[in-house]
């Protein structure tokens, strides 16, 4: 991945009569990468990439394509192509015309024409279904075909609305990882939009968050899930559970952090961010795998506290309990793998949990 | 209870009977005394004879009626379609102001009577010193037709998915480009279906044609002119017998190109709607 941008977005807003679709949004993407427009319906993720395509016009700021201002460029005219969400293949026309229907415009020969149709068609494994009328396909094959319809024309950028939620679990789980794939073989810059937060996480280089309007986070996925700058985003991603806390510094910028509910703890330097204010501190989060339930007397874990299950649910390879501590009200979430021989222990029993300060999230009120 | 329910079916299939024999029983009759010996329209029928057909063949005038009215037709059919093509489209796809005022104002003629229609055309006319002719016959047609075209049309836009026009100019096509390729093709059923209908309508419509025809009468015009020699009745017959067959046969072909068209894009043809609504 190089580190030069393809697309430059600059103070963006955009307004559909009064309301306010996105209010300001500043946005680099690099070239090749994976990046992911992540957010809940109505946050405003469809309507930035529809404005990088060229349906939309922003109400102001810039979109820049390639160091290239886009403004007043039809969609015709921009170096992207779209797969929509209803993957928008033309009933009428035979898979071979469908991806080949871009090409009409270009000077090439039918033969020519009739072998980059081929290749794309390759790329997306549909050999051989040229002849097929689009109706004859899978929703699976459709979204093949309309990806094959994108990368026939070498697009600078292929956008991807929300290309999988069509699909039943399986195919697209299979899909996320052939996507993901198939971008880094072409090496072209791919923006998906997406509100779920796994696909986002599987397939992407980088991550925007986006809440009402505005990016709550831009990060890459390791990040996005380890050190959420906010309780809304960390809740968005992922399940993470909340407790009360205070901070104070103590010697060599370590810290020493008192929770209510689990005790107190010392965070090493290292593992507090730059630029905490510590005074501020009054919540930690805590994912469910950062906790671990000691069920065997001879467990050991850094920290550990007392509390009692009260739920579980059951996933197969995992088990999420839901663990009253004895220190607090609000019950925590804890994720256990389910290993060969453990039995799941039933509501109402006593569990020692264990915990660590690495895990810990620090988050001002 | 059980006799009530037996009572009542039964009157229900007299009523049915009743309602297809009243509906059918003078569409039977027609070829019935077109082929009939007798000039009297009355029974028992006397014996088959084609000589009321040959005497349509003859009828220098009628032929000048038919073609006027092919001719009034065909004109009509295709302007309104037209019309209702972009009528229809902006009324889906856009939204404008006044836009409900605007589109109710296109489809008050399908209410308005049409001899008010007719009338106040005439008045129009005669007050800007247009002359009487076939073309005027066309701009009342014209005016009563492009309601129902408006109507095929934009359910047939209606059925249209919006990302189709948007994936095409996506891949570098114009918006003329996108209409010829995508929007043309799959509204085609639609179009065919309105230039059926509205041919129809503008071929049997009496009244406008009436009023507003100069030298060059139509054929309900010229029908209705020969309705007052009785010698003539038994070839009206025939003409009639004619129209049916072939309206009949313009039905079967309309509604076979709807089928088959559905069919290429992979709808079931019965699911969807065909020109007769």
């Amino acid at each position: 991945m190089t580190e030069q941008s393809i697309i430059d977005i600059r103070g963006v807003h955009k307004s559909f009569g009064r309301v306010e679709a996105l209010k300001g949004i500043d946005l680099t993407i690099r070239e090749g990468e994976f990046f992911s427009l992540l957010g809940p319906s109505g946050c405003g993720k469809t309507t930035l990439l529809r404005m990088i395509a060229g349906f939309d016009e922003p109400t102001s700021g810039v979109v820049m394509i390639g160091g290239q201002s886009m403004a007043g460029i039809p969609a015709n005219k921009r170096p992207t192509n779209m797969v929509f969400q209803s993957y928008a293949i033309f009933p009428h026309l035979s898979v071979s015309d469908n991806v080949g229907y871009g090409l009409a415009k270009k000077k090439m020969s039918r033969a020519e024409k009739a072998e980059e149709v081929n290749n794309a068609l390759a790329m997306v494994d549909l050999e051989g279904y040229g002849e097929r009328s689009a109706h004859e396909l899978s929703g699976g094959q459709r979204q093949r075909v309309a990806l094959a319809r994108a990368l026939v024309m070498k697009p600078r950028v292929v956008l991807l609305d929300e290309p999988l939620s069509a699909l039943d679990k399986k195919l697209r789980e299979q899909m996320q990882v052939e996507l993901r794939a198939l971008q880094q073989s072409v090496g072209i810059t791919f923006i998906l939009v997406t509100h779920d937060q796994e696909e986002a996480l599987i397939m992407s280089d980088r991550i925007a968050v986006l809440f009402e309007g505005e990016i709550a986070q831009l990060d890459s996925p390791q990040r996005l899930y380890r050190q959420p700058i906010n309780q809304r985003v960390a809740s968005f991603i992922g399940v993470m559970n909340f407790l009360e806390a205070t901070a104070e510094a103590s010697s060599g910028g370590d810290l020493s952090l008192t929770i209510p509910a689990l005790g107190s703890v010392s965070m090493h330097a290292a593992q507090v961010p730059e630029g905490t204010d510590v005074a501020a501190i009054a919540q930690i989060g805590m994912r469910p795998e950062m906790l671990t339930i000691l069920f065997d007397e001879t467990d050991k874990a850094a920290c550990e506290s007392t509390g009692e299950v009260v739920g579980t649910s059951y996933y197969g390879d995992m088990t999420y309990y839901s663990v009253k501590l004895s220190k607090a009200e609000q019950p925590v979430t804890v994720s256990m793998r389910n290993t060969a021989g453990r039995s799941i222990v039933p509501p109402g029993t006593a569990v020692r949990l264990g915990w660590g300060a690495d895990s810990i999230v620090l988050f001002p009120s | 209870m059980r006799f009530m329910r037996i009572f009542s079916r039964n009157w229900l299939l007299i009523y049915a009977s009743l309602y297809v024999f009243f509906l059918y029983a003078p569409v039977v009759l027609l070829p019935l005394f077109a082929f009939n010996a007798s000039s009297i329209i009355a029974f028992p029928l006397t014996g088959f004879t084609t000589e009321w057909f040959s005497v349509l063949l003859e009828t220098k005038a009628l032929h000048r009626a038919v073609q006027n009215s092919l001719v009034v037709g065909l004109i009509t059919a295709v302007i309104s379609t037209i019309l209702g093509t972009c009528a229809a489209r902006a009324m889906i796809r856009f939204g404008f102001p006044f836009k409900r005022g605007i589109v109710g104002f296109i489809m008050l003629p399908l209410v308005l009577p049409e001899i008010i229609v007719a009338v106040a055309l005439l008045v129009l006319l005669m007050q800007l010193g247009f002359p009487l002719s076939i073309w005027s016959v066309i701009g009342g047609h014209v005016l009563i037709c492009v309601p129902f075209s408006v109507a095929i049309l934009s359910s047939a836009f209606q059925g249209l998915d919006k990302n189709l026009e948007e994936a095409s100019m996506d891949l570098g096509e114009t918006g003329w480009g996108t209409f010829w390729r995508i929007i043309f093709p799959l509204i085609l059923p639609g179009v065919i279906s309105s230039l059926l209908i509205t041919f129809t309508i503008s071929l049997d419509e009496f009244i406008i044609a009436f009023f507003l025809t100069g030298t060059e009468v139509t054929l309900p015009v010229y029908i209705w002119s020969q309705l007052r020699f009785p010698a003539k009745l038994p070839s009206v017959m025939a003409l009639g017998t004619i129209l049916l067959a072939m309206s009949v046969l313009l039905l079967i072909l309309g509604e076979w190109f709807r089928r088959r068209s559905a069919k290429r894009q992979g709808l079931d043809a019965s699911s969807t709607r065909g020109f007769m609504q």
